[in-house]
């Protein structure tokens, strides 16, 4: 066999798996357009609890607290959370009111890459507020079935 | 069917604001990954998750492949009247799960 053309194939071969449409930072700043429209999120009040540096990203505990009374006239609506480098930039939408007494949401998400998470924050004032926190991961969630 | 872990408090004194947490089992397949036979593993998540107190509801989330395997979530909630309250998932491939939890208020 051609060693050009052995070489193309193996090639090919390689690279296939890795295809899948991954979102960017630009992916993530159109996901977060969709969320605030025209308006600016201000960054503070949000505060966003990820470890810095993840062994595995198949679960990484995150936390999203939000400094607010949580009153009828002053509350949290929606905490957003948005990623930069996993095959989709949306990660979770919860919707809040004053009902819940403490703006705090905490789950576990997957991570496919070491990057940037950023919550967005939006307030019953129809003001959007914001935090991003840089995760370094050592191995990455779900590229392959599990053994 | 599935398996549920819930932890809330049996009681709460009015007006007090306590934390649920519930996890449940769920693969969470993302729809991205490859299977052993080289195909891809088609989605099946949560794709939301809400919890009434009393038939109101007091927190929904809207969930993506990145939420990890048997999603876990916590959130607050004011206790102002006894009742029940309902936490449901539901998903791909007509997933539904209900969990009923009840709560004394004092």
């Amino acid at each position: 066999m051609d060693r050009r053309l052995f070489l193309a194939g193996t090639a090919a071969v390689v690279f296939v798996p890795l295809s899948p449409a991954t979102a960017t930072p630009d992916a993530m700043a159109e996901a977060i357009r969709k969320i605030v429209g025209t308006a600016t999120p201000t960054e503070g009040r949000v505060k966003l609890d990820v470890p810095p540096l993840v062994e595995n990203g198949s679960t990484v505990p995150l936390t999203v607290s939000v400094d607010s009374p949580m009153t009828e006239a002053d509350h949290v609506k929606a905490i957003h959370v948005f990623n930069e480098k996993n095959p989709q930039p949306n990660i979770f939408s919860a919707r809040l009111g004053p009902r819940s007494g403490k703006a705090i949401v905490g789950t576990r998400i997957k991570l496919g890459d070491s990057q940037r998470i950023v919550a967005i924050v939006e307030t019953s004032d129809g003001k959007f507020w914001s935090a991003g926190a840089d995760v370094i991961v050592t191995l990455a969630a779900c590229l392959e079935e599990s053994p | 069917m599935s398996n549920i872990l819930v932890n809330a408090p049996k009681t709460a004194r009015r007006g007090a604001v306590i934390e649920i947490k519930a996890l449940i089992m769920h693969p969470m397949e993302t729809g991205f990954r490859p299977g052993p036979n080289g195909r891809i593993i088609p989605r099946n998540i949560i794709e939301r998750f809400t919890a009434t107190w009393n038939g109101a509801e007091i927190f929904a989330m809207d969930m993506s492949p990145a939420i990890a395997a048997n999603p876990f979530v916590s959130f607050f909630a004011e206790a102002k009247e006894s009742g029940t309250v309902v936490l449901r998932w539901t998903g791909d491939e007509g997933f539904v799960a209900e969990q009923r939890v009840d709560i004394a208020v004092e």
